[in-house]
């Protein structure tokens, strides 16, 4: 740092350019996590089925993906689908089709722990009132699991946003792309990067505050 | 067998990118046993500093965790990368990108270290006192013991995300297994193939991981609560 | 012949693996009665009552609601399980209340009465939300409508639960030892509105350790001992003249009760 001078005209000068790149950025987030929440309670169901068609893939495809680097899967379906002649999807598709099936397999085993660790004799109660099979998982197992889930869904909503900065690779204009672009020009290296970092910190930290608000609201689970 | 070894198809280029591959793939291994290493003597430095240090020790801590698990890895392993430079330290990527992990990763341990001395019921801590052990040894015989369980399946996890998040040195220039697959590809255009090798390595090493970590676990379920 | 009986079961057996739990459970409900199970724990009182709504099933005799067998009907002389869709329907004219009340915890004391009027017996909101604050206000808990399962005392969680039950206006209504799990203090403001709903009218079957109330209210009792019926008759018969040394050993457990 000897003789390092701060200059933060830099970062004045490309503001909107950041938060726009972070806006981005939590889009790509919010989309995925939408998608791997549909795919996780698809595949949470087939993994606690006693159809074996059914819970083999499930547990294969959440066992493949959590030893799959994020990056490799990115790389892997925007390079390599258009290689089987699918090359419909931008990169901001091909990234997103990515971290929702990352999304999806977290979410998958949130879901079945939840999924299991409901008191059957909330499911009996729901019974005894003459609730069908599927009335029981709409009206009562569903509210009551994302609930209780609800920490553990934040917690990977903030994971899947720090995730976006791997768009970066496929040069999707988020963030981490664009911070790397303004080092790349000016080389004010401190500034750009503590200023990346407080903004992912900063996002986080609301979205965190925001889904306690939300946590405390269903609070009524005790 | 012939014809399945002829130039131009998979196994031919496999084979010929054999040495390129196994020392892409050292390179991860190397760079990730280095991130777990440091990770786990700070992590759990910083667990005790977490769990029971002055005040002022486990705000630190505490406010250091909290900035890792806000701050992309990404982020963390460029800002190294170009910021040690700067300094006029002038590290090879390889080294950036292991203090980045492992500086992340450190935060993980911390975390965990803490939870599971939390799981440890209080009263086994007063017994311990009571009997008069020293701090250090009250740790070491009883509490690290009971948590050591505990820990187990978060640190084969933060192992695995580890490993995977070797991938990112790629991206300064580390020629570890998922970039060496990618020259590959550069010179033989068989992208598919080789995406499917290097996923079916780290399938491999990462399932190796996480064996290991039940095989411990197995080892240790004297410990139940 | 007498009026078919509400309820008719004949030689219930059930199985848990190799343990059978009830040899042979003869019983009848007629419209408008309280019966009682008594019997030490584990002599398949609860079982029985789980049988008759269909949470656990039956694997010998047959038990008759109005004449309909209960989880199965007989096709061409074999018996045969019902559909789901139809076990719901059969349980919906059957209302329970549990030990653990099981109230849904996502839901208020109207919403869990509310539930089973709109989505089963498919009332609009507006008329499931009369009902439902008809019957709150009969157990004692009108201004507590709002309230969260976890806002609400236990006691209190109970009688909403015997709402919720209640509201659907089954033929019969089972008592799962709902006072267990009570306070002592808690107790007597569930029993009163049990003996409320017994002096309305309502068919009632129900498990219970307490036996002041048990006598007081039941028409029938029957003392289950390892799966049999061991004596049934009038509450006074079966209390004062206990036939069996077991009757009576299980009775002298609640002396202190009946010589206060």
């Amino acid at each position: 740092m000897i003789d390092y001078h701060f200059d933060w005209s830099v970062i004045t000068r490309n503001w909107d350019k950041l938060t726009d790149a972070l806006l981005l950025g939590l889009l790509l987030a919010v989309i995925s996590l939408a998608i791997g929440c549909i795919i996780g309670l698809l595949s949470a169901y087939a993994r606690l089925s006693t159809k074996k068609w059914l819970s083999l893939p499930a547990w294969a495809y959440v066992e493949f993906i959590r030893c799959t680097p994020l990056l490799l899967l990115i790389f892997f379906l925007y390079f390599g689908l258009p290689e089987f002649n699918i090359t419909f999807l931008n990169k901001f598709e091909s990234f997103v089709l990515s971290l929702s099936l990352y999304a999806g397999a977290y979410m998958s085993e949130v879901f079945r722990s939840g999924l299991s660790s409901i008191p059957k004799q909330y499911v009996e109660a729901a019974k005894a009132i003459g609730l069908r099979p599927w009335q029981r998982q709409v009206y009562v197992v569903l509210p009551v699991m994302f609930r209780i889930t609800l920490p553990a869904v934040s917690n990977n909503l903030i994971s899947l946003f720090k995730d976006t900065s791997l768009a970066a690779a496929i040069a999707v204009p988020e963030l981490t792309f664009v911070a790397r672009q303004i080092n790349a020009n000016t080389f004010r290296v401190m500034e750009v990067w503590l200023t990346a970092s407080a903004l992912y910190l900063a996002t986080a930290y609301i979205i965190a505050l925001l889904l306690r608000q939300v946590e405390r609201r269903y609070a009524s689970i005790r | 067998m012939d014809s399945l070894m002829a130039p131009g198809t998979f196994l031919f280029e496999a084979w010929q990118a054999r040495a390129s591959l196994a020392s892409g793939l050292g390179v991860t291994l190397l760079s990730s046993a280095f991130s777990i290493v440091i990770a786990t003597v700070c992590g759990i430095a910083m667990g005790v500093a977490l769990s029971y240090g002055w005040w002022w020790l486990r705000l630190l801590s505490r406010l250091y965790v909290d900035l890792m698990r806000g701050i992309p890895v990404l982020v963390l392993i460029l800002f190294t990368y170009y910021g040690l430079a700067l300094f006029g330290v002038n590290v090879a990527a390889f080294w950036a990108g292991v203090i980045a992990l492992g500086a992340f990763a450190t935060a993980h341990v911390a975390e965990n270290f803490r939870g599971a001395v939390e799981s440890v019921p209080a009263g086994q801590m007063e017994a311990a006192k009571a009997i008069g052990l020293t701090f250090g040894k009250r740790l070491r015989y009883v509490i690290l013991p009971q948590a050591f369980r505990r820990m187990l399946p978060p640190w084969v996890n933060t192992g695995l995300e580890v490993v995977k998040g070797t991938t990112l040195l790629s991206i300064i220039g580390v020629v570890e297994l998922l970039l060496s697959a990618q020259q590959q590809m550069a010179r033989n255009y068989m992208i598919v193939e080789f995406y499917l090798l290097a996923t079916v390595l780290y399938l491999i090493v990462n399932f190796t991981l996480a064996q290991l970590g039940a095989l411990l676990e197995r080892k240790t379920s004297y410990l139940r609560y | 012949m007498t009026e078919q009986p509400l309820l008719q079961a004949t030689n219930v057996r059930k199985h848990f693996g190799a343990i059978e739990v009830l040899k042979g459970i003869d019983l009848t409900v007629q419209q408008g009665q309280v019966v009682s199970l008594i019997g030490a724990s584990g002599s398949g009182k609860t079982t029985f009552l789980r049988c008759v709504n269909l949470l656990e099933e039956h694997d010998g005799g047959e038990i008759l609601l109005d004449g309909d067998p209960i989880g199965y009907r007989m096709i061409g002389g074999k018996r045969k399980r019902l559909n789901e869709t139809m076990v719901s329907a059969q349980r919906a004219r059957i209302g329970m209340v549990f030990q653990q009340f099981n109230l849904f915890p996502h839901l208020t004391a109207a919403e869990n009465v509310m539930l089973g009027l709109t989505k089963v017996l498919g009332k609009n909101h507006a008329e499931a939300k009369d009902i439902a604050g008809h019957w709150l206000a009969r157990v004692g808990l009108g201004e507590r409508r709002d309230h969260y399962p976890y806002q609400l005392s236990g006691g209190q969680q109970q009688r909403v639960a015997i709402a919720r039950a209640v509201a659907m206006q089954p033929r019969l209504l089972l008592f799962d030892e709902v006072t267990s799990a009570l306070d002592p203090e808690l107790v007597a403001e569930v029993l009163s509105v049990m003996q409320a709903l017994a002096e309305s009218g309502m068919t009632m079957l129900l498990v219970s350790h307490e036996m002041l109330f048990v006598r007081d209210v039941s028409h029938h009792v029957l003392f289950l001992d390892q799966g049999r019926v061991a004596q049934a008759g009038p509450p006074t018969e079966v209390f004062d003249n206990p036939q069996s040394e077991r009757l009576r050993s299980f009775l002298g457990r609640f002396h202190g009760i009946f010589g206060r």
